[in-house]
This record gives structure tokens, C-alpha cells and sequence, in this order.
């Protein structure tokens, strides 16, 4: 009862909120309604509409769609569910996914000293080796992005995996991945930086990929295990990329000396049985126990765990964060070249509320920079955002197996899901996408989807089938179902003279299939088309 | 023939060869008129240790800051032994595939190459490397694509091509690159009646709209079309060469198949990770060396393949920075700054370590850690250009520079 109360209460607010009236949204008109609007916002805070999606989104208002979007936990998300349920990892600890898909054990090699690495973890059969742990992720990556009804939940874990990336194929990283998204990304992916930044820090995966669980104080001398005897000491790489590509950006004024200290404050930071459940652990032995200074900021000595604590509060609080941050959620949902009067906006906001992703998302979608004319289709979808956008345009409905095959597709255009071996993560601008081999990748994807070669993609396009006696009607029909916009003269003028050719216009079925190919061919082109590159 | 056989073959054969120039040097200056010269320049990302690499063994320092990591000087007897350059200088054991063009004088090396910029993030100093303007972000395009742009254009979609799944930065700008990753691959695909598919793409892409997806698209169906005539991708690798089955092995291969289907290239850029060495680098054996035992035998497995045909060739390597000279607390290296790049194939002066050596002592290290920078990557990047590609002013390539004498590297 009192949670029903509850619910009532927040609904009542976040209407209160949709219409504007809270003092924190101001008194900009601020979210518009119109169709335009509706399929931008569709594409921009989301994997784009499917058939009808423009039709649901005006009947409750486009201002109430985005708030519901805010609160995805409240969003009933069955149908993905459902699909998700065929991939097991997805739900597993680490030590689970340790112990169901072991590493080639060192007793296996001995029994055959000529044994590749390659052929030991090519000896279990396919379903029960590490890899299948990352394929796992990759197909519900796709899943999601297709099925769920939590759009700005799945645009944002991809935004902050993105930023905070690891790469599924260094070392351990295959048994902590799963964990790392499901426990430290997807929880706070429309929470607070902060969390992400603590949680990503403390996570093994993190502590992994940029190697910070071996760092230690520069004397230290190792006391058990294989390595007993041998000296070991400071290692920079997550102290760097932390200030550099989690926090204050490239350009956020640190220096060398600061990233050697930073360093040092987080020695003892590690992995409590790596191999095993592979906990985070402060580990007071290997600490640097010394005075620092960071950033002009003297950390006095003995502060043990809280040193690296101290340091993630100060850059989670320095102003160069808040303009990176901002800077990359502009990028993101505007434009390649982000608005630099949006940018300083959203950076007062994130300064305001400590990085609250909502709050930041709300000054994005209540600037007028957000609907203006000239960011409308401005940004080239990323392979992955392409192949989800596609089959969503399509009305296409997706299995667990399917997201298998997607997510390759994704990876021959250039994005394989946790795939990113820079810290960096994959570039959020057209030039990195847009190029010969993936324009035909691209291409060959519209072909495969519409000619139905994706086993598990099931797509029905009988409802846009071309009506015989008005083909440009139903040209319209099509383009107005798979592009929204006007699409240019040009692409409208190419696709009616393919109505003209004999292969294409082919009206009975033969022994070349039904007769409705013709619409596939017209839906292959329009998804190839320049147009539907963009979103 | 025999030359060149000899001179690919591994160890001590070899050495019978350096009396002759390899035969590809000879022919190269005849030919040279009627083919174009292809730069082939392939970029070690993540910033390869080149102090590993290319060992200053001679130097007294060069042991004492690497405990664990240290590569052996060569020596007779050795299981893996490094690759003796100068007497001062080794290649890595892993490197062995290379000796054999290093006493043939096609191999060259410039040491303590690299940045003016201090930066050690890799993705600044990768942006700068291939924009050509250290320090500098706002540069819109690479300076290979605007190597490309000086020259006359001969019209080919293949002048300028990047091997890989996007087109790197360096091959930005409006040279109209192309990236790819397979060429069997690299034609538009479907169950049936393909042609009538590529068609309908081609016309939506042929739109007037000055865009980059409409360029890109109008230069696509450009190369579609010739490597079909060509047919590139039916060229199997020549005399014996063996590419390793790895990314860049591949890269290569497809590169030489470009080269030897005359389809105009010019320019062929690829990448090979895993350089970043921050734990457990390894010495003869481990991390590193099997990186470099891949890149080793898959240059030497390019310049194989192409036989004669390498005396159009020059094949640059190069890598952000180098790391540090003493190793980290986990029996690896950090972010440093000055590294090694090498140069291979016709028209290089080879057998030679260029560029001034500055020392590992402490005193002589760039904020007292790293290798000193003593050749502006501009430097040897202008001669390249200069020399084998013929661009008229090849320091404007590089804006905001003035130019240096060059190293003599490339004749």
C-alpha cells in the first residue's frame, strides 16, 4: 500500500516535471511536441523508432515519453527479459562464470607440452569456453538496444562503458566483465558520477585492464605465491587514464608529477583472489604510506585507503571534470562539435547536483540547442546504434542468437562491443565511421536484414508491401515508415526509378520466392541510403 | 633471382649476400619512371618500448635500469640471441626475420626518434603523430592525406589506401582514402541479383550533396568497380612468402596483392596493437616479444612477396612514444617519450642507425625518465615524403614547422 502511495507520489511529480512547472526546469518552453520532434528524440535518446513508436509517443506526450525514460526501473521491460533469459552468464558472479568457464588448466598442458595456448582454449566445447562469456554480453547488448522498452537506460550504459572502457580480451577482464557492467554501469547509468567513478575504481575489471591491481609502493618485495622473492612497485597506467579520460580530460591540467602521485596514492588498491569470487581489497602492505601532493594539494602521510579516496573526491569535485563530462554527454546527444554555451550549462548543472546524469540530461533536453534545426540528423549512428536503429526501423523482433550475429555485424563496421583495446573507447564522430569498408558493411547488413539471412531476426514487411497500381504511394509509405523525414529529392527520385525496373517490380511469386522481393529491395536501399546513416 | 633469395633467407646465408646489392635496388631505377613509388607506412599503437626493440646494448646504462626486462647482448652461443646492428645497437631476437635486410642495406633505423610534445597520453600523441602538429588538435586533417593532395592526381581510388576496419586519422583530409579490411570481402553482398543492389546504392550515393558520406560513398563504388577488374584478391603471396596468419600479416599481404595489381596505390597505411607494455614486458621470450616476432616476419614476409617490385617500396614504421627507460614495478614500462622507427625497401640507405644517441644516464633522460627526443618525427617524416614521394615542399606538410636537415636516410 505504502509503496503504491509512493509510486503515486512520484508519478504526480514527474508530470509536475514533464509540464515544466518545477523551478529547476525554468520557464523555457522547453520540450516540443510535433512529429519531427518526437522521431529526433526517438533517435537521440534512443536506438530510434520502431513502427508505431511515434504514434505511442504523441499520445502520452513527447515531455512525459522523456521522463519515463528517467525512471527506467518503473518501465515493464518483459519482452527483453524474455529474450535475455537464454544467455545464463548474464546473471552469474565472477566465481560462478570462473568455475563454469574455466581458463585451460596448467594440468592439461603438462598432459600435452605440444598444445598451443590456442588449442587449450579451443579444447571445451564451444558453449563452455571464456569467450562465450563476452559473446554473451555482445548479443544482449543488441537485445536490449532492440527490445527494451529502457532506451535512455541502454544509450546511457553505452555512453559510460564507452567512457569508462575495458577491453573484454585482456586477461581477466572476460570473467569481470559481466559483473562490471551489470553491478557498476547499468545501476548508475542515470545515477551519479561519483558512483561511477568509485564503483569503476574498486571493480576488478577496472583494477585489471589498467593494471593498477599490481601497483605498489616502490620497495615492496613480494611475500607469497609464485612471484615470492621479486620486487615489485609503482605502475602508472590507471592513475593517468583516470585523470586523463575519466575526470579532468587531456587538457585538465595535470601534470606528470601529478600522475606519478596519483599513482602512488592508489598502491594497495587490488584484487582480493583475482582467480577465484575476485573482490576489490585495500591492501595496507603494498601501500605508498608516504606524503603526497596532488594537484597542489598536500595529502599528508599514513592516509591508507583514503588516499585514493580523497583523490577521487577532489577530481569528482574539480571544474575541468565537469566540463569534460559535459563536453562528451554534448557530443553524444547534439552534435560532433558540441555548443559550447550547452557545454558550460551542463557542466554548471553537473557542478550543481555532483554529476547527476538525470539532472545533466535534463538541461540537454530542455536547451534549444538539443531541437534546433541544424542538429536534427546531425550525427552518423555508430555501427552499433545503425544495426539497432535498422532492425528497430524494420518492426524486427530479435532472439538471443540473433544478438550474436548483430553484434559481428556491428564489429565488421568497426564497433565490436567490448571490443575497444585503448582506454580511450570507441570516437564519438562521423569521421571515425564513415569510410569505404564500412559504408559496404553497412550496405551488405540493409541486404542480409531485409533478404532475412539474420537467423533469429523476425521481421514481417508485409504491411509496406508495394500496392501495384500506386507505387509511389506506397514509396511514400515506406520512406515515411523507415525515415520519418523528407528524404532529399534525390534518394526519393532513385528509389521511384527502381520501380521501374523489371527486378525489382517483379508481381507474382516465381520460383525466386514471393512476390512481395520488391519491398525488401526498396527497404534495403532506403536502410543503405545516406539518409538512414544519420540520426 | 638468387640474389634476393639469398638475401631473404635467415642467418648466416645471408651474409654472403651483402657483397651484391639486392638485384630490386638495380632494377628500381629503370622502372621507377613507369611506377609510381608506394609508401607503406605502419603505425605500432600503443607506444612500442624501442629501447626493446632496437637495443643500445653499448650503452653502459642501458642494463642497470631494466633488472628483469634487459635484452642480452648478442653473443655466439645464445639460445635466442639479439641481432648485432653496429656494435652499439641490436635488433631484438624476436626481430631475427629482419637481419637478413639489414646486412642487405635495405633496413634502416632512426633511434631517440619522436615528439617535440611532452604529452604521454597515447591519444594525443597518436592525433599529433598523424595530423603532423604536435601540439596542435585543431588540425583537420593527417599529413599523409595531405601527402596525397600535393601530388598529381592520377585519378585512382587506390592511391591512398588504409588497411582496417575505420580510416585512421593520419589518411583524414580530402584525399579521398579508402579503408578496408578484406579485400575478397569489399563489394556489395546479396543473396541474389547483387548487381541490381549495387546499382540502386551507387545511385542514392551519386547525389550532389558535398558531404562526407556522399564522398565517401561515390569513392567506394570508384573502387568497387576497379578492384573487380583488377581482381587484386586472386594474387597469391610470390616467391614462398610466408605472412603470419595474424592482423597485420593480412594487412601486408593485401597490401603487396594492391601493389603488384597496379591499381594506382600510393599510399597504404596499417596499424598493429598491443604495444602497451605496463606489466610483464618480457626480455628474449614473453609479451613483447611476440609482437615483435609477428612484426618481424610479417615485414620481412611483405618485402619477400614483392620481390623486385620492393624497389618502389619504402615501408615506415613508427609508434607515439617510447616508455620508460627503467622499468616499473610489475617487470614492465610506463609512458616515456622517445622510441625507434625503422625504414625498409628501395631507396633506403640501410645497414645504418641514424639520428644523434643521447644517452640513458640519468642526467641525459627527458624529465629525468624517459629517452631524449634527438629527431623530430617531422624530420624524418618530410624526408620520406621529399625523397620517395617526390613532394615538392615536404616540410609545408607539417604546419607551423620550419624544416631540418635532413638524415640522409632515404637516397
Amino acid at each position: 500500500m505504502r509503496g503504491r502511495l509512493a509510486a503515486v507520489v512520484l508519478a504526480a511529480l514527474c508530470l509536475v516535471r514533464a509540464g515544466n512547472v518545477l523551478p529547476a526546469l525554468g520557464a523555457e518552453p522547453a520540450i516540443p511536441s510535433d512529429e519531427a520532434a518526437i522521431v529526433h528524440a526517438l533517435s537521440r535518446l534512443g536506438f530510434g523508432p520502431r513502427p508505431g513508436d511515434v504514434e505511442r509517443v504523441k499520445a502520452m506526450g513527447l515531455a512525459s515519453w522523456i521522463e519515463r525514460q528517467m525512471e527506467p526501473q518503473r518501465l515493464d521491460d518483459r519482452a527483453a527479459e524474455q529474450a535475455l533469459a537464454a544467455l545464463p552468464t548474464l546473471t552469474m558472479s565472477i566465481a560462478e562464470l570462473q568455475s563454469k568457464y574455466p581458463r585451460p588448466q596448467a594440468r592439461e598442458k603438462a598432459a600435452d607440452p605440444q598444445m598451443s595456448p590456442r588449442a587449450l582454449y579451443d579444447r571445451p566445447p564451444p558453449e563452455n569456453r571464456p569467450v562465450r562469456i563476452v559473446a554473451e554480453m555482445q548479443a544482449a547488448r543488441l537485445v536490449r538496444a532492440i527490445e527494451s522498452e529502457r532506451q535512455l537506460q541502454e544509450v546511457m550504459v553505452d555512453f559510460w562503458f564507452n567512457h569508462f572502457n575495458v577491453h573484454a580480451a585482456k586477461g581477466e577482464v572476460k570473467w569481470y566483465v559481466t559483473s562490471y557492467e551489470r553491478d557498476v554501469i547499468r545501476p548508475n547509468a542515470l545515477g551519479r558520477f561519483g558512483d561511477l567513478l568509485r564503483g569503476t575504481a574498486t571493480h576488478p575489471a577496472m583494477l585489471f585492464y589498467l593494471d593498477n591491481w599490481l601497483s605498489t609502493r616502490p620497495d615492496f618485495t613480494v611475500r607469497f605465491g609464485p612471484n615470492r622473492g621479486k620486487r615489485a612497485g609503482l605502475n602508472e597506467n590507471y592513475a593517468r587514464e583516470l585523470m586523463e579520460l575519466h575526470t579532468l580530460g587531456v587538457d585538465g591540467g595535470y601534470t606528470q608529477q601529478d600522475v606519478t602521485e596519483v599513482a602512488r596514492a592508489f598502491t594497495g588498491w587490488t584484487i582480493d583472489r583475482p582467480r577465484e569470487a575476485a573482490r576489490f581489497v585495500f591492501r595496507p602492505t603494498t601501500h605508498d604510506r608516504g606524503e603526497k601532493t596532488i594537484l597542489g594539494i598536500r595529502l599528508s602521510a599514513g592516509g591508507g585507503l583514503n588516499d585514493g579516496e580523497r583523490v577521487l573526491g577532489m577530481l569528482l569535485h574539480h571544474s575541468a571534470t565537469a566540463h569534460f563530462i559535459a563536453t562528451k554527454l554534448v557530443r553524444r546527444f547534439v552534435a560532433d562539435d558540441p555548443p559550447t554555451a550547452l557545454v558550460d550549462r551542463v557542466a554548471a548543472t553537473f557542478r550543481a547536483t555532483d554529476g547527476d546524469t538525470r539532472a545533466m540530461l535534463r538541461t540537454i533536453v530542455t536547451s534549444p540547442e538539443f531541437w534546433a534545426t541544424d542538429a536534427r540528423r546531425a550525427k552518423i549512428k555508430k555501427p552499433f546504434e545503425y544495426v539497432a536503429s535498422a532492425v528497430r526501423a524494420v518492426g524486427g523482433h530479435v532472439d538471443a542468437r540473433a544478438g550474436f550475429l548483430l553484434a559481428r555485424s556491428a564489429a565488421e563496421m568497426g564497433e565490436g562491443l567490448y571490443g575497444a583495446q585503448p582506454p580511450t573507447g570507441y570516437p564519438d564522430r562521423a569521421e571515425a565511421w564513415v569510410n569505404a569498408g564500412a559504408l559496404l558493411a553497412r550496405m551488405n547488413f540493409a541486404l542480409a536484414l531485409t533478404q532475412r539471412r539474420l537467423p533469429g531476426v523476425t521481421l514481417d514487411l508485409s504491411p509496406l508491401a508495394v500496392d501495384r497500381a500506386a507505387p509511389e504511394t506506397t514509396l511514400d509509405r515506406l520512406l515515411a515508415s523507415l525515415l520519418h523525414g523528407e528524404p532529399s529529392a534525390q534518394t526519393r527520385s532513385v528509389l521511384i526509378a527502381q520501380l521501374t525496373n523489371p527486378e525489382i517490380r517483379r508481381q507474382t511469386a516465381d520460383d525466386r520466392g514471393p512476390s512481395d522481393t520488391d519491398v525488401e529491395k526498396l527497404a534495403a536501399l532506403v536502410i543503405g541510403s545516406p539518409e538512414f546513416q544519420r540520426r | 633471382m638468387l640474389t634476393r633469395r639469398v638475401l631473404l633467407k635467415t642467418g648466416a646465408c645471408a651474409l654472403a649476400a651483402v657483397a651484391a646489392p639486392p638485384r630490386f635496388l638495380a632494377r628500381a631505377a629503370s622502372a621507377a619512371e613507369a611506377r609510381r613509388k608506394v609508401l607503406v607506412a605502419v603505425f605500432q599503437r600503443g607506444a612500442v618500448d624501442g629501447l626493446s626493440m632496437v637495443v643500445p646494448y653499448g650503452d653502459r646504462d642501458y642494463a642497470t635500469a631494466r633488472t628483469s626486462i634487459a635484452i642480452r647482448p648478442p653473443r655466439g652461443g645464445d639460445a635466442d640471441p639479439a641481432q648485432d646492428l653496429d656494435g652499439f645497437f641490436a635488433l631484438h631476437p624476436a626481430l631475427e626475420p629482419l637481419a637478413p635486410l639489414w646486412k642487405a642495406r635495405v633496413l634502416a633505423v632512426v633511434h631517440a626518434c619522436g615528439s617535440p610534445d611532452r604529452t604521454r597520453s597515447h591519444f594525443d600523441a597518436q592525433d599529433y603523430m598523424e595530423s603532423g602538429t604536435p601540439g596542435v588538435k585543431s588540425t583537420p586533417d593527417g599529413w599523409l592525406a595531405r601527402a596525397v593532395g600535393t601530388r598529381s592526381a592520377p585519378g585512382s581510388p587506390f592511391r591512398a589506401v588504409a588497411l582496417g576496419p575505420t580510416l585512421p586519422r593520419i589518411l583524414r583530409g580530402d584525399a579521398g582514402a579508402i579503408s578496408l579490411v578484406s579485400l575478397d570481402r569489399f563489394d556489395v553482398r546479396a543473396s541474389t541479383e547483387a548487381a541490381v543492389a549495387r546499382k540502386g546504392f551507387e545511385s542514392l550515393y551519386e547525389q550532389s550533396v558535398h558531404d562526407l558520406l556522399h564522398g565517401t560513398g561515390r569513392e567506394t563504388f570508384e573502387a568497387v568497380r576497379m578492384l573487380k577488374s583488377a581482381n587484386a584478391a586472386r594474387l597469391a603471396p610470390a616467391n614462398n612468402a610466408q605472412y603470419p596468419r595474424s592482423r597485420l600479416g593480412e594487412s601486408l599481404r593485401q597490401i603487396a596483392q594492391l601493389i603488384r595489381a597496379d591499381v594506382g596505390l600510393e599510399i597504404a597505411f596499417t596499424d598493429a596493437d598491443g604495444w602497451d607494455t605496463h606489466v610483464g614486458q618480457g626480455a628474449e621470450q614473453g609479451q613483447l616479444a611476440n609482437r615483435l616476432r609477428d612484426f618481424g616476419a610479417s615485414l620481412a614476409a611483405f618485402t619477400q612477396d614483392l620481390g623486385d617490385r620492393m624497389g618502389d617500396v619504402v615501408v615506415l614504421t613508427m609508434s607515439e612514444f617510447g616508455r620508460t627507460v627503467v622499468e616499473n614495478g610489475n617487470r614492465g614500462t610506463d609512458h616515456g617519450h622517445a622510441t625507434a622507427m625503422l625504414l625498409l625497401g628501395g631507396g633506403v640507405r640501410g645497414g645504418r642507425v641514424y639520428g644523434r644517441w643521447p644517452g640513458l644516464a640519468r642526467e641525459r633522460l627527458y624529465e629525468g625518465r624517459d629517452l631524449a627526443v634527438t629527431t623530430d618525427f617531422r624530420a624524418l617524416f618530410a624526408e620520406v615524403a621529399g625523397r620517395h614521394l617526390g613532394v615538392a615542399k615536404p616540410a609545408a606538410l607539417f604546419p607551423g614547422w620550419t624544416g631540418a636537415a635532413p638524415l640522409g636516410v632515404i637516397s
